[in-house]
Parts: structure tokens; C-alpha cells; sequence
């Protein structure tokens, strides 16, 4: 269920864009697991990478990157992925890379591309084939990554980690969270509006009610 | 008058009107009451034919207007002669009186004139559009006698029927008979009737009813109020259809049902003693029954009493709710301190009267419903909720869903309650059965009942077939077939065990198998019955012989397409055991395994048992239990403390006795009342989704707010659904991809095939 990309086309001369392609690769290579047969960067070379890049792995900046490459694997880029990402944002030296970074969080800025961002995030964390849901946790840890400034974002993760009744949460949640942070107020006076929230929505609201009384 | 000649001289007016005005005259006369005159049919001929003749002439001798007019001058000075002078010199009474009499005089003076005049009628009015010969009559009285006399007619018809309320008598016809005229005035319209009689007719009744009834409402009760009431509104519609026009019958009513009942209606309803409340509590149903008829009269008249009696039948309830758990908690702490096992409840305990007074207090009040009420549908649904709201209540910790059932196991049952004659049996349960609509957790009972009533198949504790199948034909009328369909596959079991007994016996002759022991098998469907523990039991070895044929037969038989598991926790063992005297002992296998072993062995550890009957320790302390502590104590035990602890020792007890030969010990089962409600729960959770996937699949695409509707309607039938648990259900669909929700509206949900 990948969505569309758009891809940049960079006009280029044949003759030049097949010179890219060797420095991507070469580039790649350098970063490649060595000991694996699969041709992927794996969770070292990432790490790696991420130094050269003068960048946390934990930074949100790496996730838009693995965003952009379309990685389907959390820790691992592939060849494509990575030829795909990397001439997509028209870096192909670990310098342009490093220069190109800091731009990626203004692509999300627009409500369609971060709820693109958002879903992919989702099923970034799935490991196993069939899989549909991750644990809360991992959730938890995930959404202020790609919502960093979304409503009720750290209190969202709190009670996800706190409640017992949830231990794993599915895409219809996942995507509904943002929809939440988005329709309803920071006063939850609107939230009755739409009855049909997901129930794990309806626990959040009502945990919310409580620490208020709680707090005033 | 000039006669022969070919041509007549025309008359001439005043010659004419001559001649008119003598025979007015003598009209006159006879109207005053000359009995000695009187017209001939002669005279009568003249003056039809001069008028005639008089319309007839060629113009400018046609006096046909001018004699129009003069017939109505001919009324009016009689009307300032004679008829006005006379009635002004009456009063009261004596005016009506007058008043119909100048008015029947009148009548007569119209017919007459009118026929004298009537060549006028047949061509002049309707040539020029003019009133007939009869109306103008009428007009004439209408606009200078009634216009006239109406205010003091109406003030003295009042006044008569004012007194009449008073109690006296009045002459009912002369007021019919005035009122008669106030409606013939109208010419075909009610107006002046209205306008000049009924308005303040209706103004006054209003007046003197406020002013009865001001008074009543102080120093009466409700009850002694509502008898005078009832009696006012009886006499004034008595007095409508005796001389009044029956179109004020609703206007007149409502003045007074308006006094009477509506401006006192909750001071009558709430008075402390005499109020509806303290109807009720009184059962006074007489009173009830006129308080019902007096507001029925009112529009909506019925909504405050109806919420009175919901809200008393619900006390009175909740009343029986109270003293149940009361009754129970008090029971349980007595027991607990005399040590006693647990007993089942027996037919006097405070869960069972509990019911029998649910049972009560509805035939009390459906009675009150259908005599004093009116079986009114407002009346009917009070009642229902009333019932609603406390049957769903806690009592002693107990669902009423599981108090039920456990009656109906009490009344079902061998040995369970007092005698009561088959008709009395299937009136108390038809009862049992009709009060299931009130609750809302069906299911829950269903469940209860399915496993008091496989206990008593397996026990054979049942008293009687008939009444079993005659419940649960009720069941499945009132709650549907899908509520009885497990049952009645429990007693379709049954009844094939006994066509296998036969077959197994055969086989055994076949393979000529001896040994063993007298055995009856019931095999029992999966999924009918309720699930029971899985218990492996350390079984003597002729019990174990037994067990291993059934097995063999079983499989041959089946083509081991089925698997057969043994239910210990169930069925009985009769032993023959011999103490100062041979006894036949009824247990269950449990019980028969731990006693058995005491044929090799005097004296048992707890341990020795443990080990023998491979059974966990509460079901071996049960067992136990119910040997040694309870009614029958079969065994003895050695070690201290009131209950069974692992430290303890048994040996048979020597001084066992009993006047009985034959002995049922019972072994009372652990009724988990949680697990129960959790194997309820689950079923809902998978009826709930089984609801939603068959709504969507034939919806595709339905709203939530829809699709919370739907499911409830579905599944109201069993049980109330929780919105949080249908709400997990979507979820689990959606995650499922059962069911997606639609990418532009958020709250709808589509099929996914």
C-alpha cells in the first residue's frame, strides 16, 4: 500500500544521470552490509551513515529520510530505496545529504504529505509479513517522531503507555489519532461531535477528564 | 266590489289595505284569545284573492311593494301594541313564560299573514331578490322582541339553573322551550344562541363550579372530593341532554371538568393521606378506579397518576429487593458461624420468597391495571417500567436473572418446594416465565437455567417431564427459538441414552463381556450442555472396567469419528454399604472414590486420598466435606479444626445411623456465579460481532450512530448490549478487515467482502 510519489525528474543528460547513478552506488556501497548477501544497508552502516550525517538515529530527520526512500524495513535501506531517496532530494555526496536534511521537515508541513508521513510511519514499525498492529509502546515512542507538535501528542503517549486495556494498537487507531488531534478541542468540548471514535479514543478522552479533575 | 263586465275597475291600495287591515285585525283578536272568532274558508279565499288581485294589476296598479311592505309594518305594530307592553310587565320566570307564549302567538301570526300575503312569494321576492314571506316574519320578531328581551331572558334562565344546581326543581320544558327560541331567531345559525345565551351560560357554570370546588379541596379528602365531582359532572350532562342543545354538551363539560379536576388536579393527586400515593398504599381500589375516571376526562389527564403508580410499584419492589438481601446477608452469617457447609437454598429462603413476592406484587398490580385502571396502555406501560427498573437490580449479590432461575430449579426439581398441584405448578411457572420480559439480561438467565437444568437431567432430579418440556415450550413463545434450542437439545439427549442403553447391551452380549458393573451412560452433545471441569479421577478398578467397555463400544460404534470424555462431576454411583445395617448410599463418583478405597483400608490420610483419587484439593476437600461435616456423616474424621485441612485422617465412622435405607448424599456443586457471567460476556462479545458482520453484509455501507441502532434492535431480544462493547467490536472487525471505514467520512463504515 505504498502511496504515489512524486518523483523529481531531474533533467539531466543521459550521459550525466548515469554518472549519478555510479556515485549513488558507490556511495552505497560504502555504507552496505558487508557480511549479509541481501544488498542493504543494514542497522550498522545506518548508524554509520547517521554519524557521517551528523545525525542522531533517533533524530526525526532520519525517519523523513527513511520516509523519502520509501524503506520498508526500519534499519535497512535498500540499493533502490536509497538511489530512489537520495536522487529524489537531488543530494548524491554525504555533503549535499547533510545540507539537504534539515529541509525535510518543511515537506511535511502540508496536512496531506503528513498524514502520508504519518501512515507510513505505521507501517515502518511492522516487522512480520501479515502484520497489522505494533505494540503501544513502540507507538508511544513513535508518534512525537512524526507529530511533534501535534495536540495532545504527550499525553496521548503517556496514557498509551500507562493503560493496560490496549497492549497493541492497529492502523485504524494509529490514523485516527491524528484525525483527534486535528477535529478536537484542547477543552474536549467538540469531541461528542463524532461518536464513532475508536475506543481506545474514548478511553483517552475520558482519562484526560479525570487527570483534569485531578489537576484542578 | 263591483262585479260583471268584461273589464274590472283595479282596486285601488287604501281600499285594498281596507279591506286587509280588517282581517288582520280579526287575527289579532283570535291571538289574544277570542275564542269567538274564527275565519271561514270563505274570508280566508277574499283575502288571498285581493292580494293576488292586487299584485296582478297592470302598473301603476301593481301594489306589490307596497304590500310587502305593509306586511311587515303589520307585524311590527302588533309587536309595540301588545307583545312588547306585555312582556315588559313580567319578571323572572313569569317572562319565559310570556316570552314562549308571544312567540308561539307569533308563529301563528306568520302562517297566517304568510298565506293571506302568499301570492307575494311566488313571483315578487324572487324577482327582487327579497326575504320570504316567513323570514320577514321572523326577522321582525327576532329584531325588535328578542333583541329586546334576550339580556333578561338569559339572566332569568340562569338564575333558574343555579338553582337547579342548588338542588331545586325547575320546569326543565319552559327553558327548553325559550332556548328553542333563541335557536329559531338564528335562522339555521347557532349565533344567537351562542352569542346571547351559551356564552354566559358557559361564563357561569365556570364561575360557580371554581367556587364549589375552592371549597371542596380544603376540607375534603381526594377520594370524598372526587365523589362530589363525579356527581356534578353527571348532573350537568344530565342537564345538557334535558334542555340545552347538545352541541354545548363538550363546552359545558369542559368549564366544569376544567374547576373540578384540572386547576386541583395535583393537590387531589398529592394530598398526604388521601392523595393517590396513599391510594395505593391503602389499596383502595374504588377510589382509585373514580380518581382513574375523573382525570381520564382530562387531556393528558393521566399522565401525572400513571407516574404516581410507576413510581410507588417500583418502591414496593425495591422494598422486596431490600428485605431479600437483608434476609440473605443475615441467613449467611449465621451459618458462617455455626460452621455449616453451604446449603442449597431451600424453598423458604429469601432468594426464592424474593420471587414469589416479584410474583406477587405483579398479579397485585396488574389487577389494579385491568379493574381500576381501565387496562389502559399508559397504565399498563407504568407497570412495566416499574418492574423493569427493580428487576434489574442486585439481590443478595445476585443477578434476578439467576434468582429465577434457581426458582424455577426449586419448583422442577425432586424434593424441591412445597406440594403444589400440577394446575398451581404450571401457574407459577407460566408466571416465572412472563416476568423474563422484564429483564434485560436474558441471556444471563438462560445460562443459569441450561445448568440447574442439566443437573437435574443428569441427577435425575427432575419431577416431572411434562412440566420440564411445558417451561420450555414457553421459553421458546416468549423468547424465540434460539433461546431453547440447546435445551431441548439436552432433552433429546436423554431420550436417545436410553435407545444406546439397549444397543450397548446388545454388544456386550455380542462380545460376551460379563464384568464390570450395572452401568447407565448418558452421552451428551458438546455445545447443549454446559461446559464442566475436566477432572482425571483415580476410579476403583470394577468402576474403571466399566469405563473402558462404554469406551470400546463407543468407538466401535461411531467409527471413532467422535471422541468420548468423562464426566465424573456428574452422575450417581448407588453403593451398597453396610454400617449397623445394609444402606443404599446415592453419590456421585467423586464422593464413591473417595469412599471406596476405605473397603482396603481403615484409616486414610488426606494425603492417601489426594493420591488415590488424583483429585485437586478443592473438589477433594468438597468431597470430604460433604461425608464427614454434613447431614450424613459417613465418614469420621481424625485432626483438629472445623473444617477439612490437609493434616486430617479418616476412618469409616462406626456410629453411623440412619432410619432411612436408602441415602442421597448430596455433594452441593460450586455454582460459580463469575464464571457464569463471564461465559455470558464472551457469548455477547461473539453475538454482538455475528450481528454487526450480518448487518453490514446486507447495509454495505451504514453509519455508526446507524449501526449502533441496528445491532441494539438486533440483540435486545437476549440482552441489553453496552456501547463500549460494541464499540470494541467494530474495532476488532475493523482490524480484522471485516470492515473498513469509508476514506471521506470518518463515521462510516463500509463492507469489505
Amino acid at each position: 500500500m505504498a502511496p504515489k510519489r512524486k518523483r523529481a525528474a531531474t533533467v539531466a543528460s543521459p550521459k550525466k544521470a548515469s554518472k549519478d547513478l555510479t556515485k549513488l552506488d558507490t556511495l552505497f556501497n560504502a555504507y552496505k552490509d558487508k557480511g549479509s548477501e541481501e544488498d542493504v544497508i543494514g542497522p550498522d552502516g545506518v548508524e554509520k551513515l547517521c554519524r557521517d550525517l551528523k545525525v542522531d538515529p533517533s533524530q526525526r530527520e532520519v525517519l523523513l529520510l527513511a520516509w523519502k526512500m520509501g524503506a520498508k524495513r526500519m534499519g535497512y535501506f535498500s540499493r533502490q530505496e536509497f538511489r530512489d531517496g537520495l536522487s529524489d532530494l537531488g543530494a548524491i555526496t554525504i555533503a549535499q545529504l547533510r545540507k539537504v536534511l534539515p529541509r525535510l521537515p518543511l515537506e511535511v508541513q502540508d496536512s496531506a504529505a503528513l498524514d502520508e508521513f504519518h501512515r507510513f510511519a505505521f507501517s515502518f514499525c511492522l516487522t512480520e509479513p501479515g502484520q497489522k498492529i505494533i505494540d503501544s509502546e513502540m507507538a508511544a515512542q513513535m508518534l512525537p517522531l512524526v507529530l511533534p507538535e501535534g495536540r495532545f501528542v504527550p499525553q496521548f503517549c503517556t496514557f498509551l503507555t500507562e493503560q493496560k486495556d490496549y497492549k497493541k494498537v492497529n492502523a485504524d487507531q494509529w490514523a485516527n489519532f491524528l484525525r483527534f488531534s486535528r477535529e478536537v478541542k484542547a477543552d474536549l468540548s467538540n469531541c461528542e461531535d463524532n461518536p464513532a471514535w475508536p475506543l481506545l479514543l474514548d478511553n483517552f478522552v475520558e482519562y484526560l477528564r479525570q487527570h483534569d479533575e485531578a489537576a484542578t | 266590489m263591483q262585479g260583471g263586465g268584461a273589464e274590472r275597475r283595479p282596486i285601488e291600495l287604501e281600499a285594498g289595505w281596507q279591506y286587509m287591515g280588517d282581517g288582520i285585525a280579526k287575527l289579532k283578536r283570535i291571538l289574544e284569545g277570542d275564542k269567538s272568532e274564527a275565519f271561514t274558508a270563505e274570508h280566508y279565499m277574499m283575502l288571498y284573492t285581493t292580494i293576488y288581485n292586487m299584485c296582478t294589476q297592470k302598473p301603476p296598479h301593481d301594489h306589490s311593494e307596497q304590500l310587502y311592505a305593509r306586511y311587515k309594518d303589520a307585524f311590527q305594530v302588533y309587536i309595540q301594541e301588545k307583545v312588547l307592553p306585555s312582556l315588559r310587565d313580567h319578571h323572572d320566570e313569569h317572562l319565559l313564560k310570556q316570552l314562549k307564549q308571544r312567540w308561539d302567538n307569533h308563529k301563528i301570526m306568520v302562517r297566517w299573514l304568510s298565506r293571506f300575503f302568499n301570492y307575494l312569494d311566488r313571483y315578487f321576492i324572487q324577482r327582487h331578490n327579497l326575504h320570504p314571506l316567513n323570514d320577514v316574519g321572523l326577522l321582525v320578531f327576532r329584531d325588535h322582541v328578542y333583541a329586546e328581551i334576550k339580556r333578561a331572558s338569559k339572566d332569568s334562565m340562569l338564575k333558574l339553573i343555579e338553582s337547579e344546581r342548588e338542588g331545586e326543581q325547575i320546569d326543565r320544558s319552559l327553558l327548553k322551550n325559550v332556548l328553542a327560541i333563541f335557536q329559531e331567531v338564528g335562522m339555521g345559525q347557532m349565533e344567537c344562541y351562542e352569542r346571547d345565551f351559551e356564552e354566559a351560560m358557559l361564563k357561569d357554570t365556570a364561575e360557580y363550579y371554581r367556587r364549589r370546588a375552592a371549597v371542596w379541596i380544603q376540607e375534603d379528602s381526594s377520594p370524598d372530593y372526587l365523589v362530589k365531582a363525579e356527581d356534578c359532572l353527571r348532573d350537568e350532562e344530565e342537564r345538557v341532554n334535558s334542555y340545552l342543545h347538545v352541541s354545548t354538551k363538550p363546552k359545558l363539560l369542559k368549564e366544569a371538568e376544567n374547576e373540578l379536576l384540572k386547576v386541583h388536579q395535583m393537590q387531589l393527586l398529592e394530598k398526604e393521606h388521601s392523595g393517590c400515593a396513599a391510594l395505593l398504599r391503602d389499596d383502595k381500589k374504588a377510589d382509585l378506579a373514580r380518581m382513574y375516571r375523573m382525570f381520564n376526562r382530562l387531556p393528558k389527564g393521566l399522565d401525572p397518576m400513571a407516574d404516581i403508580f410507576r413510581k410507588h410499584v417500583e418502591a414496593e419492589g425495591m422494598k422486596l429487593v431490600r428485605e431479600a438481601t437483608e434476609a440473605a446477608e443475615s441467613k449467611k452469617e449465621k451459618e458462617k458461624e455455626a460452621g455449616k457447609a453451604a446449603k442449597e437454598a431451600g424453598s423458604s429462603s429469601p432468594e426464592n420468597q424474593f420471587i414469589r413476592g416479584t410474583i406477587g406484587l405483579h398479579d397485585k398490580y396488574m389487577e389494579y391495571v385491568q379493574d381500576s385502571f381501565g387496562n389502559s396502555s399508559l397504565f399498563h406501560k407504568a407497570l412495566k417500567e416499574a418492574f423493569e427498573s427493580f428487576c434489574n437490580k442486585q439481590v443478595a449479590s445476585a443477578s434476578v436473572a439467576e434468582l429465577m432461575a434457581s426458582f424455577c430449579d426449586n419448583l422442577l426439581k425432586k424434593g424441591g418446594s412445597e406440594k403444589l398441584g400440577d394446575e398451581d405448578l404450571e401457574g407459577v411457572l407460566d408466571k416465572v416465565v412472563k416476568m423474563l420480559a422484564y429483564i434485560s439480561d436474558k441471556d444471563l438467565f438462560s445460562e443459569f437455567y441450561r445448568k440447574k437444568l442439566a443437573r437435574r437431567l443428569l441427577h435425575s432430579t427432575s419431577a416431572s417431564e411434562d412440566h420440564e418440556k411445558g417451561v420450555l415450550t414457553r421459553l421458546k413463545q416468549q423468547c424465540g427459538a434460539q433461546f431453547t434450542s440447546k435445551m431441548e437439545g439436552m432433552v433429546s439427549d436423554l431420550q436417545l441414552a436410553k435407545e444406546r442403553e439397549k444397543n450397548f447391551e446388545e454388544w456386550r452380549e455380542r462380545k460376551s463381556l460379563g464384568g464390570g458393573m450395572d452401568m447407565n451412560v448418558t452421552v451428551l452433545t458438546t455445545g447443549f450442555w454446559p461446559t464442566y471441569k475436566q477432572l482425571e479421577l483415580g476410579l476403583p478398578d470394577v468402576m474403571m472396567q466399566g469405563v473402558e467397555q462404554y469406551t470400546q463400544y463407543f468407538d466401535e460404534s461411531t467409527n471413532k469419528t467422535r471422541r468420548l470424555s468423562w464426566q465424573f462431576t456428574n452422575g450417581t454411583v448407588h453403593v451398597k454399604a453396610t454400617y449397623d445395617k445394609s444402606y443404599e448410599l446415592i453419590i456421585m463418583p467423586l464422593q464413591a472414590a473417595v469412599l471406596l478405597p476405605f473397603n482396603d483400608s481403615e484409616l486414610m490420610s488426606y494425603g492417601d486420598l489426594k493420591e488415590l483419587t488424583k483429585l485437586p484439593d478443592e473438589d477433594l476437600t468438597r468431597c470430604l466435606a460433604s461425608l464427614t461435616l454434613s447431614k450424613y456423616k459417613l465418614l469420621a474424621k481424625e485432626g483438629g479444626g472445623k473444617g477439612i485441612s490437609p493434616s486430617d485422617s479418616f476412618r469409616i465412622n462406626a456410629k453411623f445411623t440412619d432410619r432411612m435405607r436408602r441415602i442421597r448424599v448430596p455433594l452441593p456443586p460450586v455454582d460459580d456465579r463469575k464464571k457464569v457471567q463471564e461465559d455470558v460476556d464472551k457469548d455477547r462479545k461473539h453475538a454482538i460481532e455475528a450481528a454487526i458482520v450480518r448487518i453490514m453484509k446486507s447495509r454495505k455501507a451504514l453509519k455508526h450512530q446507524q449501526l449502533l441502532v441496528e445491532v441494539v434492535q438486533q440483540l435486545q431480544r437476549m440482552f441489553a448490549p453496552d456501547v463500549k462493547v460494541i464499540k470494541r467490536a467494530i474495532d476488532s472487525l475493523i482490524e480484522r478487515d471485516y470492515l473498513e471505514r469509508d476514506a471521506n467520512d470518518q463515521q462510516l463504515y463500509k463492507y469489505l467482502a
